[in-house]
């Protein structure tokens, strides 16, 4: 397809995303601080969000499997997992990060083994989010266009 | 009578005759049965005898015909009948006998000729042979002595003992009577005795070199008999015994300049010397022809040994030379050293003397213009300024004439406004040219560019000093002064014959002329104007000032450019014109408002609200803090990260204007950072602002940050242009606590 419908896909694209709550007004700062300085801070960023929070999920979910729970621990993972997501506008994740941290003050095991679970699914599909995004983002690069704001 | 059988001989028996024969009959048969026997015995001996069956043959009727002489021995008297019959056997045996080996021997005579002369043959061979092996030996011994001799010869390179010990070894080998060298002397004409054998000091006697024996021994490279009479030979005082036989053989001299490299010299230098050997008189020896080959061959061999000598003693005195002349070459390298140390010395001495005041001109200058001035004051100090800066420049290029011309120094390449420059240069130099009431014209192409990249200050300084030369020596008229840019036929300018531009796209070449109507400069002076400290005497009259190293210093930027200077003129009284080609970049359409280009640093389009500005942020949390950094740089800030609180602690510096700490991450004591970086800069001016990056809405929080001493709150997320504007509030107030 050619450039312009490419570009008129990515921004429709985007706005869903919006829209749908998987990113918020964050998400348009970092892009913002996009510059020819540099170039690809936005990937750069939300790659490192991608590693860190999946280093995160491993250890909750190791951490939720000991016979005895250090909640304390729980709870600081999470709370990195919050800050990442916040830092990036990944609401709907931040969202349910909050939800997990009340359970882990009432100690709730269950509560707790939800919210990972709930976490692990946003997670997950803000990933294949952004990641489609991000591809469409390459293909008008390689097309010759640039990224509509 | 009774009729007996027995034979009457013929003769009575009682005759003298008969007796003889008797006896000899004996003899014969006595011989004859000897010889077989003798034959036996002596073919039993010997090894060799082809012809045994001809021996039996021959010993058969040898021994047939002793048998039938001795039966003939009874035949003498009275015999019977029986006698006879074995008589008459006898004889027919030795007949028969006899005739086969009379037959036999036809074909056996033949054989035993041909064996004698075999024989014969052999012994000539057996001779000739002898002879040749005699030859040989004698080739053999001579060539031994050659080798001796060579090897003698060769185990020295000095001179004298070369032909010393060839004489001596000559001497020896041959048994010589008298062995002599003569030399050629350096005239050439004249051989000289050099060398003998028997007498220790030869007197120094000389003989002409053209004399016909002479000239006939040095044609050929034989060894040649000469006459004893002969001047060369005649080295033995005249006695009456018979001088032995002379021989003279040529010894080629080579020089050094004989040989080149790939051309071996050829003997047509005919510088020879003369070998003469006087076998001993009184003998009757002769000259083999062996010996004379000997002679030829050390003659052959003391030459190269000779020439060998001779390269040596040359190769020896051109060491000698260098080492000599090396010793001077290092002597003038220290005095040069010494020389330039001392002149940078007082280079830079001077250098600091005239530096002083010159800042305190400037520095003072500077801080008038910040006072109330009058437009004309201000106009003055301006120019003040101005000239001071560029005396400055000229001061730091009197101590760079030397990197200079070392080519050590290098051009300050920017972007430059190119009208601008022309401005200033007319600017500076209206007083003056009004003083002396000169009308000055600036006359500026149209298609030149009004930027340009290349040496701005050097640049001005270059024009400026040819425009003052102008005015200087100008006393009344005009000076016009006309840039545009150089096309190629103007370029190549048959007045700058090895100036040879090369246009390329991103540069240009500048062509300024400067015409004046004053006192012009005599043609054969031009060459000397752009020496150093060479001012020209004749119009020196009037005080011109100047160090006469304007011209000089213009000429090396210029060609420092890439350019080239020059100055035409038509006389005395006539005028003169500077003309100069300079390469020159081209920039790019540049804005205005733009900074002055930088190409290192980053463009932030207009945001570099903080350029510079060091930060140091702390923050537990890898993707937050990288967002932060990002804001950060974006904002042109200079950002250390650190991810844990002894980090922070480590780093933190004077250097760092703020410090961001993200203070809801469990785990971390920020209020207790925060008490150890007041402890650790005591001066408030020293110590950074510490602003803490929260999460949380919380009033308790943010009393308790005040309270620790925190100069600041700020809630996350963080936009850039909420991390614009508290940064700007911070760094004026010194304090920024988001309300909540």
């Amino acid at each position: 397809m050619d450039l312009v419908q490419l570009q008129r896909q990515f921004v429709d694209y985007r706005t869903s995303l919006y829209h749908e709550g998987f990113l918020d007004e964050q998400f348009t700062q970092l892009q913002e601080l996009q510059d020819e300085n540099n170039p690809d801070f936005v990937v750069e960023v939300v790659s490192l969000f991608f590693e860190d929070s999946e280093r995160l999920l491993n250890e909750l979910a190791r951490a939720l499997e000991q016979q005895s729970i250090d909640y304390k621990r729980i709870d600081a993972h999470v709370h990195q997992l919050k800050g990442s997501s916040s830092s990036i506008g990944a609401q709907r994740v931040q969202k349910v990060c909050i939800a997990f941290r009340n359970y882990c003050e009432e100690q709730n095991v269950e509560g707790c083994l939800k919210c990972l679970q709930q976490v692990r699914h946003e997670y997950s599909l803000v990933k294949t989010k952004l990641e489609s995004l991000f591809q469409l983002e390459q293909q008008i690069l390689t097309a010759g266009g640039s990224i509509p704001m | 009578m009774e009729s007996c059988n027995c034979i009457e001989p013929q003769w009575p028996p009682d005759d003298l005759l008969m007796k003889y024969q008797y006896i000899s009959d004996f003899f014969i048969a006595l011989a004859y049965f000897s010889i077989p026997l003798e034959l036996i015995y002596f073919v039993k001996k010997s090894a060799v005898f082809p012809y045994r069956w001809v021996l039996v043959q021959f010993g058969a009727f040898i021994v047939l015909c002793g048998a039938t002489h001795l039966i003939n021995l009874w035949t003498f008297t009275v015999h019977s009948r029986t006698v006879a019959s074995v008589m008459t056997t006898a004889k027919v045996l030795t007949a028969a006998v006899s005739c086969i080996t009379a037959l036999m021997l036809v074909h056996i005579i033949p054989d035993l000729l041909s064996v004698k002369t075999r024989e014969l043959f052999l012994k000539n061979k057996a001779a000739e042979l002898d002879r040749e092996m005699g030859l040989i030996r004698t080739q053999e011994e001579t060539g031994r002595h050659v080798r001796m001799l060579t090897h003698e010869i060769r185990s020295t390179l000095d001179r004298h003992t070369i032909l010393k010990t060839t004489l001596v070894e000559l001497g020896r080998t041959l048994a010589l009577e008298e062995c002599a060298l003569w030399m050629p002397t350096r005239t050439g004409l004249e051989l000289q005795l050099s060398y003998t054998l028997r007498q220790q000091n030869p007197v120094g006697y000389t003989v002409p070199i053209h004399h016909p024996v002479i000239n006939q021994v040095f044609s050929s490279n034989r060894a040649v008999k000469i006459s004893p009479n002969c001047p060369v030979a005649r080295l033995r005082p005249a006695g009456k015994y018979m001088p032995g036989e002379v021989v003279a053989v040529r010894v080629p001299l080579l020089h050094l300049s004989n040989f080149h490299i790939n051309d071996w010299p050829e003997l047509s230098t005919k510088r020879y010397a003369l070998m003469v050997l006087m076998l001993p008189s009184d003998s009757a020896r002769q000259w083999h022809v062996h010996e004379l080959e000997l002679v030829e061959v050390v003659a052959d061999q003391v030459a190269v040994a000779l020439s060998h000598a001779a390269i040596l003693e040359e190769s020896m005195r051109a060491r000698d030379l260098l080492m000599e002349q090396n010793v001077a070459l290092d002597l003038a390298r220290r005095e040069a050293e010494t020389a330039i140390r001392a002149r940078n010395d007082f280079l830079a001495v001077m250098n600091h003397e005239m530096r002083t005041p010159m800042h305190a001109i400037i520095a003072l200058s500077s801080l008038l213009q910040e006072t109330e001035l009058t437009p004309e004051q201000r106009l003055m100090v301006e120019t003040i300024l101005k000239s001071s800066n560029l005396l400055a420049t000229l001061i730091n290029d009197v101590l760079d004439l030397s990197r200079l011309e070392d080519g050590s120094l290098q051009l300050d390449l920017g972007t430059f406004n190119l009208y601008a420059v022309f401005r200033e240069v007319l600017n500076l130099i209206k007083p003056i040219a009004s003083v002396k009431k000169l009308h000055v014209s600036l006359n500026l192409a149209p298609d030149l560019p009004e930027y340009a990249i290349g040496d701005e200050k050097r640049l001005m300084q270059t024009i400026l000093n040819i425009v003052g030369n102008a005015v200087k020596f100008s006393k009344e008229g005009s000076i016009s002064i006309t840039a545009f840019v150089a096309k190629l036929d103007t370029l190549r300018d048959s007045k700058a014959p090895e100036f040879l531009p090369v246009l390329s796209d991103n540069h240009f070449y500048l062509r300024v002329q400067v015409k004046d109507s004053g006192s012009g400069i005599n043609p054969l002076d031009i060459p000397k104007l752009f020496t150093k400290f060479a001012q020209n005497q004749s119009t020196g009259t009037r005080n011109s000032g100047g160090s006469g190293l304007g011209l000089a210093i213009c000429k090396r930027f210029v060609n420092l450019m890439e350019g080239h200077i020059w100055i035409e003129s038509e006389g005395l009284g006539k005028g003169c014109t500077a003309i100069l080609i300079v390469k020159l970049g081209m920039a790019e359409r540049v804005n205005e408002s733009k900074l002055p280009y930088m190409p290192k640093m980053p463009t932030n389009h207009g945001q570099t609200a903080f350029p510079g500005l060091k930060v140091l942020v702390m923050d537990e949390n890898g993707v937050s803090r990288m967002v932060t950094k990002g804001l950060l740089l974006h904002l042109g800030c200079d950002v250390t990260m650190v991810g844990s609180s002894d980090e922070c602690l480590r780093l933190v510096s004077h250097e760092h204007k703020v410090v961001f700490m993200d203070i809801c991450v469990p785990g971390i004591d920020s209020y207790g950072i925060t008490i150890r970086i007041h402890e650790k800069f005591t001066k408030r001016h020293e110590r950074p602002l510490l602003v803490a990056l929260t999460g949380n809405t919380d009033k308790v929080k943010k009393e308790n940050c005040m309270r620790a001493g925190m100069d600041g709150l700020i809630l996350k997320p963080v936009s850039l242009d909420k991390m614009r504007s508290v940064l700007t509030d911070l760094l004026e107030h010194r304090v920024f606590f988001e309300a909540i």
